[in-house]
């Protein structure tokens, strides 16, 4: 380890920014810029790319020469289950239909805690659907297909 | 007489029983959601935005000026009784309010914070009625480079509010602003940064966005650390403040009306400064200084009429030139643009029913606050004691469904969670996430004006500075810039936020 002090959280943080900002800038390569009068729809984009770069360089910069702060703890098992449940009701909710796909994405969320048993995220899982049922598509009346034609037969 | 007749029109429509109904769902499901620990004001209302979608325009916006109401209280009742506070404006509520809870004066302490907040809102209500009107006036002779340099103003003191780093804040709004432009190019039609697909070609999806910032990774930080909360609710002792407790109360109450009806009209998140700003002045100015984060009445009454006087104040802006002071604010906009409302200087003559019907429904909403609320603590109270494990699933569910039901575009789901990913990063980086949501919202707005004002100008540049009004927010603008980034300023700034976090 360096004997300087670094801010590690703001040395990542300046290299993303300005990742994103490098992501960003490629992406309006294909736009036309135009001119200051006539501004093409890249122009916009390009100025801000720009100063979202600049701006992440001063992050980074800046982090050098100052304490770091604790960074805590991850969420990693929240994120792995707590993210996929709307991507899974998204992949699903055309397909199997709004019940079972709400049905598996409240049970891949309720897996995100340890403290929780499986067999009462099951019944979670099973209150939260009827419940959301009841009040979505026949209180609030969304026209969503409640059985999805992957389940006709 | 035109205020009173016009107040009259709004509160005919916004008092009418199916209105009404929808003001007290709100309230309920708003109290019900920001009650729970660590979830702001903003992320409930994220959440909740979708289920006003299915309404129509007028009672969509009262439902949910309905739940920014009731999320607040829930809010200041969580600081209160479980020292967890989920939004920087009800950070100092805890202070004091959380030692009040803890002498066992629980009850007091709930009762002042509605009796102060309901007080504020009253006041702030006529502010807006009075003000709105006149201003929009002004408004509609702004032209391009003027909303250009006020959207400027907006974003660069939202940085300026915002905790932590300015740099950072900044990077997080030039961020929102490039996330803002996807899509779509109004000009010429060239689909911009949407990876060839075409389901982002009206843009990315504000409620995915609000709520994979705000809600998700709010779930994802409490997901962190799982433990057990201490509740203060055996504590709760009689609600209804004594004589001398209400004798108390009158100084702080008006001082905070006025300090936060002020602040909050500022763009760039006034309100949240009024809380900080009047419990600076009520420290200040007391006899008993010393009493200060041990449970002084006035350390509570004097921010939560600041913070709800700054909240309702902040509308005025929002109504009259359609341009958000806060994230709340953008969320409100958000909804109106869902609704096929341009919100704007041209509401107010175009649709004066639904102008003074959101005027009369913030009033409406703070009663209901106080009439439901008060008596309901006990209920909220038991809320807070369900576990967090059982909540979040519930949570999820609803905002998938939310999501999905705004367009039925299955993309915006993966754009939830791609936005929950970011937020929960942002959280971790200490980036704060009010500024990104601000930039989101006024990108496709700022890059508009800005084109439209170098064509009227003929692609001269210094249009923004000679024309006077323009001038003069670029100045202030700038004025403010230097200000955050004087070391002494900075100093002071940083002490603010500190004291609030501790």
């Amino acid at each position: 380890m360096s004997a300087k002090p670094k801010d590690r959280t703001d040395i990542a943080t300046g290299l993303l920014l300005m990742a994103a900002a490098v992501f960003f800038g490629w992406q309006t390569m294909g736009l036309e810029i135009g001119t200051s009068l006539r501004m093409g729809p890249g122009y916009f984009p390009m100025v801000l790319s720009g100063l979202l770069f600049l701006l992440g360089l001063l992050v980074f910069l800046k982090a050098f020469g100052r304490e770091d702060e604790p960074f805590g703890k991850v969420a990693w098992r929240g994120m792995a289950f707590i993210l996929p449940a709307p991507v899974f009701f998204g992949l699903t909710v055309r397909g199997l239909g709004f019940v079972p796909a709400l049905f598996l994405a409240a049970l891949i969320a309720a897996q995100a805690s340890t403290r929780l048993k499986p067999l009462h995220g099951l019944v979670l899982a099973v209150i939260v659907t009827i419940a959301s049922t009841l009040i979505f598509s026949y209180g609030l009346g969304l026209p969503f297909r409640r059985f999805g034609p992957w389940l006709q037969f | 007489m035109d205020l009173l007749n016009n107040l009259a029109l709004g509160f005919s429509v916004a008092s009418s029983l199916a209105n009404m109904a929808f003001c007290l769902i709100g309230v309920i499901l708003g109290t019900l959601i920001g009650v729970l620990p660590g979830i702001g004001a903003t992320a409930t209302i994220a959440m909740l935005l979708p289920i006003t979608f299915q309404l129509e325009p007028v009672s969509s916006l009262i439902m949910l000026a309905g739940i920014y109401y009731g999320a607040q209280y829930g809010g200041s009742t969580t600081a209160i009784l479980i020292n967890m506070p989920g939004e920087s404006s009800s950070a100092v509520t805890a202070i004091d309010g959380y030692q009040m809870a803890r002498k066992g004066r629980a009850g007091t302490a709930l009762a002042t914070a509605a009796i102060g907040s309901f007080f504020a809102g009253t006041v702030a209500t006529f502010l807006v009625a009075i003000f709105a009107p006149p201003l929009t006036t002004i408004a509609l002779k702004f032209g391009a480079a003027e909303y250009f340099s006020l959207m400027v103003m907006g974003l660069v003191m939202s940085v300026a509010l915002a905790h932590g780093s300015v740099l950072k804040a900044l990077a997080m709004v030039v961020l929102g602003l490039l996330l803002g432009l996807v899509g779509t190019d109004i000009y010429t039609g060239a689909p911009r940064f949407t990876l060839g697909i075409t389901q982002y070609a009206d843009g990315l999806n504000f409620v995915a966005l609000a709520v994979g910032v705000f809600g998700i990774a709010e779930i994802l930080r409490n997901l962190e650390d799982e433990h057990d909360r201490e509740v203060m609710t055996k504590n709760i002792n009689r609600l209804f403040p004594t004589r001398e407790e209400l004798r108390q109360m009158v100084g702080p109450v008006l001082r905070g009306t006025a300090v936060g009806s002020v602040l909050g009209i500022l763009p760039g998140g006034g309100a949240i400064l009024a809380s900080f700003a009047s419990y600076t002045v009520e420290k200040k100015i007391s006899k008993h200084p010393e009493e200060f984060g041990k449970g002084a009445l006035a350390g509570v009454a004097g921010p939560e009429s600041a913070n709800n006087a700054g909240a309702q104040t902040s509308f005025i802006p929002l109504l009259t030139l359609g341009i958000p002071a806060n994230p709340v604010m953008a969320l409100m906009i958000g909804a109106m643009i869902i609704q096929g409302i341009v919100p704007g200087p041209n509401v107010v003559t175009e649709q004066p029913a639904l102008f003074w019907g959101i005027i009369a429904s913030m009033w409406i909403g703070n009663l209901m606050l106080v009439v439901l609320n008060l008596p309901l603590i006990g209920l909220w109270v038991k809320l807070l004691t369900v576990p967090y494990y059982i909540l979040f699933p519930i949570i999820m569910a609803m905002c998938s469904i939310g999501v999905y039901s705004v367009a039925s575009n299955t993309f915006d789901l993966y754009a939830v969670a791609f936005f929950g990913l970011l937020g929960y990063l942002m959280s971790k980086l200490r980036c704060e996430p009010a500024p990104l949501l601000l930039g989101f919202v006024l990108g496709p707005l700022l890059e508009e004006n800005l084109r439209r004002a170098m064509i009227l100008s003929r692609g001269d540049p210094t249009t923004f500075i000679t024309r006077p009004i323009s001038a003069t927010l670029l100045l202030l603008t700038a004025a403010v810039l230097v200000l955050v980034f004087l070391p002494q300023i900075r100093k002071r700034r940083d002490e603010v936020f500190t004291e609030s976090d501790a």
